[in-house]
């Protein structure tokens, strides 16, 4: 039915005649399309040029001495490779911690009914409206009290603890969508509740896990106010913070900042592009559809 | 119909008779939720006592602990002279930014939920400021915005627009509302995709219908998709006021709220007194007004998902 459907609508596709209506709808799509990714391209020409370009005038949207030597030099003019480490490192962990604690909670959820489910699940949506910055305070002092300023181990956690609602909405969606019927048959055959888990329904539940997995990596990359507040050594800073370096200099290097947010940018987008489909679900909880 | 019902009973009977659990007690449920749960209570329970409890307690700027101090530290934030201005302005932002948003994203969501060739790319491009962290993307803006190099001024000159450049962010008269327009760029996607999805769940055969019947497509918007659509805009506004209030990347990669506190919401605010001028205790009693703020609007939002999925 779903295939049927798509034919047609490959077979509309193929027919495509250009009505005014559709050169409109087109004109106004990619126009649209060009304005949100302009000031990216912005950047990415931007740390093609040489500084002496910056301010020339007339201003030239496009380098004249293209600079891709821009993206090696960049490496020795700042500690990015550090930042980059740092951010890889808490964005994998926090990534884990969430899976870790997300997954059994969503599982259970979906499948059981118990005294307490609605409150946490209550809880659990609450948390995924807060976010860090109006915590800060509270959160810094926490952080403080463990000795933990300055560590990547409490960025992990507060990431983590942040964004595990998001994983939670998400899989006990993906969870519930499994028949108990298959997994009580696992369960016959011999499987032991944990063993059906992994075999017959994390498969199953895949792209779920994705979309959390890259959901949170995402998310975690890109948070500023913690890092800000809590990171103080500057070979410690992650990426979203390290890159302020450069701006608080009094000439600042555009060039190598936007070498530096390119190499930061680029991948998490692509990575967020490919969980498109399912992104909508995770963040609204279910509530849309 | 009762689950909870045999469950309250169950958990009576546990607790009397001890041998064995009912299937359905919280205590069976630990094991699995019992690590979100910890980890929750750490990183958010937590610091909202902990600001709660300092609000009320008389600190140091360094941070120490001297006592009880009762609403002394309010007193002293409500009797800040900016506290005024910085208040409304947060209500024009929030209010300005979450409207804008949500008005210009149903038309794209509309758009980019028709057929044509190529749309794949233009929801991907779309994407991109939703999926970039947003204080690089603030910074590009900075750039943008830039004097006499910035592709802002440079096309309103090439437009024949602009004789003098503007400085956007240091002139008080716009810095403002190019803090507004940067933060609806970065609003539009995320809201823009969730209308899509409430597009997107309208069945087909209720459109065709409509369109056997003669309806323009003005009318199909008007008369079916707009009633439709109306959990998926009320979601998409909760989102958004949560969101923009909270927006503290932008305001601070821009202009630190400043000149002086002329671009300050409360956020920022309660942020730079208690780590730039660490005037720590007026900084927690906002820190607790902002976090009612943020209750009462998740408050709004419990009940309408609520009442939305019918039941939790």
């Amino acid at each position: 039915m779903q295939k049927l459907e798509e034919k047609v609508a490959k077979k509309a596709k193929r027919n495509f005649s250009m009505t005014p209506k559709k050169a409109a709808t087109m004109i106004s799509a990619y126009s649209i399309g060009l304005f949100f990714i302009y000031p990216y391209i912005n950047m990415i020409l931007t740390s093609l040029k040489p500084h002496g370009e910056l301010y020339s005038t007339p201003t030239k949207r496009l380098p004249v001495d293209w600079q891709f030597n821009n993206y090696l030099d960049v490496w020795s003019k700042a500690p990015i490779a550090d930042f980059l480490k740092a951010s890889i490192v808490v964005s994998i962990f926090a990534t884990l911690l969430v899976l870790l604690v997300s997954v059994p909670a969503a599982y259970y959820i979906a499948r059981n009914r118990f005294k307490g489910r609605a409150a946490f699940l209550l809880l659990v949506l609450a948390t995924q409206m807060f976010s860090p910055t109006a915590l800060i305070i509270g959160i810094f002092r926490e952080v403080k009290f463990f000795g933990l300023l300055d560590t990547w181990l409490a960025l992990i956690i507060v990431n983590a603890g942040f964004n595990l609602a998001f994983a939670v909405w998400l899989l006990s969606g993906f969870f519930a969508s499994v028949p108990v019927e298959i997994e009580e048959a696992a369960m016959v055959d011999g499987c032991t509740k944990f063993s059906a888990l992994r075999r017959i329904v994390l498969p199953v539940t895949l792209p779920g896990l994705v979309t959390a997995v890259i959901f949170t990596f995402v998310a975690t990359w890109n948070e500023f106010t913690v890092a800000l507040t809590i990171m103080s050594s500057p070979q410690r800073q992650p990426i979203s913070t390290g890159i302020t370096t450069f701006v608080g200099q009094y000439d600042v290097a555009w060039e190598y900042l936007f070498t530096t947010t390119a190499i930061a940018i680029v991948p998490v987008v692509i990575l967020f592009i490919s969980i498109e489909k399912y992104l909508v679900g995770g963040l609204t909880a279910g509530s849309v559809k | 119909m009762t689950a909870l019902d045999v469950g309250a009973k169950g958990a009576k009977v546990a607790g009397v008779a001890k041998k064995r659990r009912p299937k359905n007690s919280i205590l069976n449920a630990l094991p699995w939720i019992g690590p979100a749960l910890a980890l929750i209570i750490a990183v958010v329970v937590w610091p909202a006592i902990e600001l709660i409890k300092i609000s009320l307690t008389k600190i140091t700027s360094a941070g120490a602990l001297e006592g009880f101090n009762g609403l002394e530290n309010y007193r002293m934030l409500f009797e800040n002279p900016d506290l005024g201005a910085i208040v409304m302005r947060t209500l024009v932002w929030v209010g300005s930014v979450v409207s804008i948003t949500v008005i210009l994203s149903m038309p794209l969501a509309q758009l980019i939920n028709q057929n044509f060739p190529g749309r794949k790319f233009v929801r991907w491009a779309m994407i991109v400021p939703w999926a970039a962290s947003v204080v690089m993307t603030s910074i590009v803006w900075k750039w943008m915005l830039e004097l006499t190099s910035g592709e802002f001024n440079l096309t309103l000159r090439q437009l024949g627009l602009q004789d003098q450049p503007v400085d956007w962010l240091r002139d008080p008269r716009y810095s403002f509302f190019v803090l507004i327009w940067v933060a609806v760029f970065v609003s539009i996607p995320f809201t823009t995709f969730v209308l899509l999805a409430g597009l997107q769940s309208i069945p087909n055969d209720i459109i065709e219908a409509a369109q056997v019947d003669g309806a323009t497509s003005w009318q199909i918007y008007r008369g079916i998709k707009f009633p439709l659509l109306r959990n998926a805009l009320l979601i998409a506004t909760i989102i958004n006021l949560i969101n923009v209030f909270n927006s503290f990347p932008i305001i601070w990669a821009l202009t630190r709220g400043g000149p002086g506190y002329n671009t300050d919401t409360t956020i920022t605010f309660a942020y730079k007194m208690a780590f730039v001028e660490y005037n720590m205790g007026p900084s927690t009693a906002l820190g607790v007004i902002n976090f009612a703020f943020i209750m009462l609007i998740v408050l709004i939002y419990l009940r309408v998902t609520k009442a939305t999925r019918g039941q939790l």
